[in-house]
């Protein structure tokens, strides 16, 4: 299992709600992809109501991160490789 | 020649939320000792704090069993690796309603939401995915969702 404090992210958004985070997503990025609870982005289960908006920028990821006692972030991710399987997993569906 | 007639006892999942709300910690407890008194094993997940609060308030183990953490058993259930017969997710804010959504995607097991804290009925109202609901408004005083608990007795469906 994969651990976020081991990545370099950028917060987007903290304290938000799930819908708050979703609706950014597909406000702000017009390539994304939508992914059932569990999935995994970048080897952590992505938690949330499905289905489940995850943002595609050039190599970046932009994803909702939920921890029980903050809320859901919306973090972004540098990840060439996970940003390729992303696009691939859209393409395939 | 025989075989393994065996049985394995039912399971359960808590799966808690921020420990900020007192009556959690109660209500747990207490859904444990009513599920163990069922035959039912349970196990618990939630976050470092919740999870010190039920294993420091019950030294000798008389109410927990199995106590981990909460991000390795979504990680677990998303792999298939393990899966519990019932599941009852603690919610009181907007994170909580988003664990149990998770848990009604990735686990097959019947799925309970316990909605409590002074917004609880705002809570109720997102919950949009099949599950049985047992909701109060209960804060320091576990009382009002012993009772919705105590009427569900999901010990025993």
């Amino acid at each position: 299992m994969g651990c976020v404090e081991s990545m370099n992210y950028e917060i987007l958004m903290r304290d938000g709600s799930f819908k708050e985070c979703r609706a950014y997503i597909k406000e702000h990025f017009t390539e994304y992809i939508e992914v059932q609870p569990g999935f995994k982005i970048l080897d952590i289960p992505v938690i949330g109501i499905p289905p489940i908006a995850i943002g595609l920028d050039r190599d970046f990821i932009i994803f909702p991160y939920t921890k029980p006692c903050h809320g859901t972030f919306l973090l972004r991710v540098e990840d060439t490789a996970e940003a390729a399987r992303l696009r691939a997993v859209k393409k395939s569906k | 020649m025989s075989g393994d007639t065996s049985v394995q006892p039912a399971t359960a999942l808590l799966v808690l939320g921020c420990p900020q709300v007192p009556v959690q910690t109660s209500i747990a407890l207490y859904l444990i000792s009513r599920l163990k008194r069922a035959g039912i094993v349970p196990v618990v997940a939630g976050n470092k704090a919740a999870n010190m609060l039920l294993v420091i308030a019950d030294p000798d183990r008389h109410y927990l069993g199995e106590v981990m953490d909460l991000d390795r058993a979504v990680a677990q259930i998303s792999e298939k690796k393990r899966d519990f017969d019932r599941c009852f997710v603690f919610i009181h804010n907007d994170a909580g309603i988003s664990y149990a959504a998770t848990m009604g995607a990735i686990s097959h097991g019947k799925l309970f939401t316990l909605v409590y804290g002074e917004h609880f009925e705002e809570l109720v109202s997102q919950i949009e995915f099949p599950c049985t609901t047992i909701a109060a408004k209960a804060v320091h005083n576990p009382l009002p969702l012993k009772k919705a608990l105590d009427e569900v007795a999901p010990w025993a469906a």
